[in-house]
């Protein structure tokens, strides 16, 4: 089922950047096997952002990781696809993948603080990564494209900065250069990890808003992890909902927003102190995730979910089509399921 | 009763040096208080002076000015800190961001909750240590069975509750919670705010709550005060300073919260402030019933 949804947009005719296909990956500790991520697809397409979000230890940054191979030694990919550009890199060695980082796919990190040098002056720091990418790239070359990718991401009088040093810069400039950076080697994919979370709510807005106008601009795909969903709302195009290793559903914003299926998305949703406001308590969902290193039999959210079927702890959903783009994984839209009301959702006035 | 002024800040100053020449005034002329029984909450970017003015709060740190009351004590004077210690150091309780460095990873969850009865040599009310600690792991939604565990066992939510049933083995009147659910899951983060909101409803506790998630201020507190570079700019109802902010701060940091609505939030601008300096002179003026906001001199309103 999931494969021709797929295909459905190969149909489209959008470019399709990245496409992962039944990937699961596992860390092999001393305590066994934790199954980080389990069966995961979905294709990315270019000039789109994807958002991944869902709770920590859902998988979603191992899930980015792994597909720039960029895992500790103790995790393996166990199965599935990776194609970039229709290219399987899945079998790739580091050598490969070396060249193919920051060319191919780059990535922001959730703490600009930690992720630039504090003793080098950001102007070389960014060149650093330019000649990384264009090793025969002149001098002047180099300071030229500096310059340009400092403008690129909003930072005036360029020329000046080039020289100063991380402490000079706030944290919202300070995570414009790391974009600078990530953006140096022209990526076809960037993956965005929680890149506004260290920031003050008064410079998210413009990070997001600058993210998307240059990936709008250089047609870049993005995958962007976060939990935030007001953040969400204002970048994705799509959004995938992860728990316990899993995609449980996948749609366009609206449609996870306006429709959502599962009840997990529910749980999600409701949980937004914005729409509890003068309310005594706050829904949640009761519980917590499951190990992941001996993942419950049938649907790992079953012991947290209201809305459980008796199949539910016996065996696994499959991921079932609402619409071409949009997808859940719950017995829920099975025809032989209860109608269930969902408890949130249809809201298309916004209130 | 309701209008018992349970924390007095007043005029606290704090200062870091940083070397001999110069310092940093992370908490600058700030004065707030808590009633009893009531939640406040102190918002503001990292760096604010949110946390140090907690820590002063704790008595963690001696603040450079100001006196802090702490049901009437001033707390900074040595000689009154010391002839109150006991009570001081058990109806004054605080919880941290990251339990995961807070809690001592080589103690088993029962020796955590029982270490400050013991020190403090209180007699538990429910008999014995043990059955204290039982008692307060179920309060606070966790399984006793937990007790034998290390806290590296545990979840982040799991352990947060661990943080809270050691606060509230020393009938704790004041808990100063420290962004306590910011490392916490969007599902766990809604547990724990319920459990706060339970302790103050059934229990009349007094929160001091630190968080940089807005939204989340809004849900829980019944007071807010917004801080900025080390002044407190605004402070009073959180209804009030929500629906109305009146500091061009506060203005900016509720404009830019994101709404949950793709087709709202996609459509709104918001304006740049990257490189807007906001002001932090003046003084804190009543400009409606309990609404307080930094500004320049002259008449309020």
């Amino acid at each position: 089922m999931v494969t021709s949804f797929l295909s459905v947009q190969e149909k489209n005719g959008m470019k399709e950047r990245l496409k992962v296909e039944h990937l699961s990956v596992s860390f092999f500790t001393d305590e066994g096997e934790v199954q980080a991520v389990r069966d995961v697809s979905f294709s990315l397409n270019a000039g789109e952002v994807l958002a991944v979000v869902g709770e920590s230890g859902c998988g979603k940054s191992v899930l980015c990781k792994s597909i720039m191979k960029l895992l500790p030694e103790n995790a393996k990919i166990k199965n599935g696809k990776i194609l970039v550009n229709g290219e399987e890199i899945a079998g790739y060695g580091e050598r490969r993948m070396r060249e193919l980082r920051g060319k191919l796919f780059s990535m922001v990190f959730q703490n600009p603080m930690t992720s630039l040098n504090p003793t080098m002056t950001v102007g070389a720091q960014i060149a650093e990564a330019v000649r990384a990418h264009q090793k025969d790239m002149g001098k002047e070359e180099v300071e030229q494209r500096v310059t340009e990718l400092m403008q690129l991401v909003g930072i005036e009088q360029a020329e000046e900065r080039k020289k100063a040093y991380p402490y000079h810069f706030s944290g919202g400039m300070r995570q414009r250069i790391v974009l600078a950076i990530a953006l140096a080697g022209n990526p076809e994919i960037l993956f965005a990890d929680e890149p506004t979370t260290a920031l003050d709510v008064t410079i998210q807005a413009q990070i997001l808003d600058l993210l998307r106008e240059i990936q709008k601009k250089l047609g870049t795909a993005t995958v962007f992890v976060t939990h935030d969903l007001g953040v969400v709302a204002r970048i994705a195009d799509r959004v995938a909902v992860m728990y316990a290793g899993k995609i449980v559903e996948i749609g366009t914003v609206d449609e996870i927003f306006y429709d959502p299926r599962h009840p997990y998305t529910w749980g999600l949703l409701r949980s937004i102190p914005a729409f509890s406001r003068g309310k005594e308590s706050l829904p949640s969902i009761p519980g917590m995730p499951p190990s992941l290193l001996h993942p419950p039999k049938g649907d790992a959210f079953a012991s947290r979910n209201a809305y459980a079927l008796e199949i539910d702890f016996e065996e696994e959903p499959p991921m079932f089509r609402v619409t071409d783009s949009h997808y859940a994984a719950t017995w829920l839209l099975d025809e032989r399921a209860p109608k269930v009301v969902p408890p949130i959702g249809g809201n298309t006035d916004g209130t | 009763m309701e209008h018992e002024i349970l924390l007095d800040v007043r005029h606290l100053t704090h200062i870091f040096p940083l070397s001999r020449k110069t310092a940093v005034k992370a908490v600058d002329d700030v004065s707030f208080q808590i009633r009893r029984g009531e939640i406040f909450g102190l918002v503001g970017e990292s760096g604010s002076g949110k946390s140090t003015a907690a820590r002063c709060v704790m008595n963690i740190y001696q603040p450079y000015a100001g006196q802090i009351y702490y049901k009437g004590i001033d707390t900074c004077d040595r000689g009154q800190f010391r002839k109150n210690k006991k009570m001081l150091q058990t109806t004054r309780q605080m919880i941290f961001q990251d339990s995961g460095s807070s809690l001592n990873q080589k103690m088993k969850v029962r020796d955590i909750i029982e270490e400050p009865m013991r020190v403090q040599k209180i007699r538990p009310l429910r008999g014995s240590y043990e059955e204290e600690a039982r008692f307060q792991m179920k309060y606070v939604g966790l399984d006793p069975e937990y007790l034998k565990k290390y806290p590296g066992e545990l979840s982040g939510g799991q352990r947060q509750r661990v943080a809270i049933a050691r606060a509230l083995t020393m009938e704790p009147e004041l808990l100063v919670a420290d962004e306590p659910i910011a490392s916490l899951d969007a599902s766990i983060q809604a547990q724990i705010v319920n459990l706060f909101r339970h302790l103050q409803k059934e229990h009349g506790f007094s929160f001091l709550f630190i968080a940089h998630d807005l939204d989340m201020v809004e849900f829980l507190c019944d007071r807010v005060g917004v801080m900025y570079h080390g002044k407190l700019v605004e402070t009073g109802p959180a209804r009030a300073v929500f629906e109305n902010p009146l500091h061009p701060y506060t203005k900016a940091l509720i404009a830019a919260i994101p709404i949950p609505d793709p087709r709202r939030e996609r459509a709104r601008a918001v304006p740049d402030f990257s490189n807007t300096e906001f002001s932090r002179t003046g003084t804190l003026r009543e400009v409606e019933k309990d609404h307080f906001v930094l500004m320049e001199g002259g008449d309020a309103g």
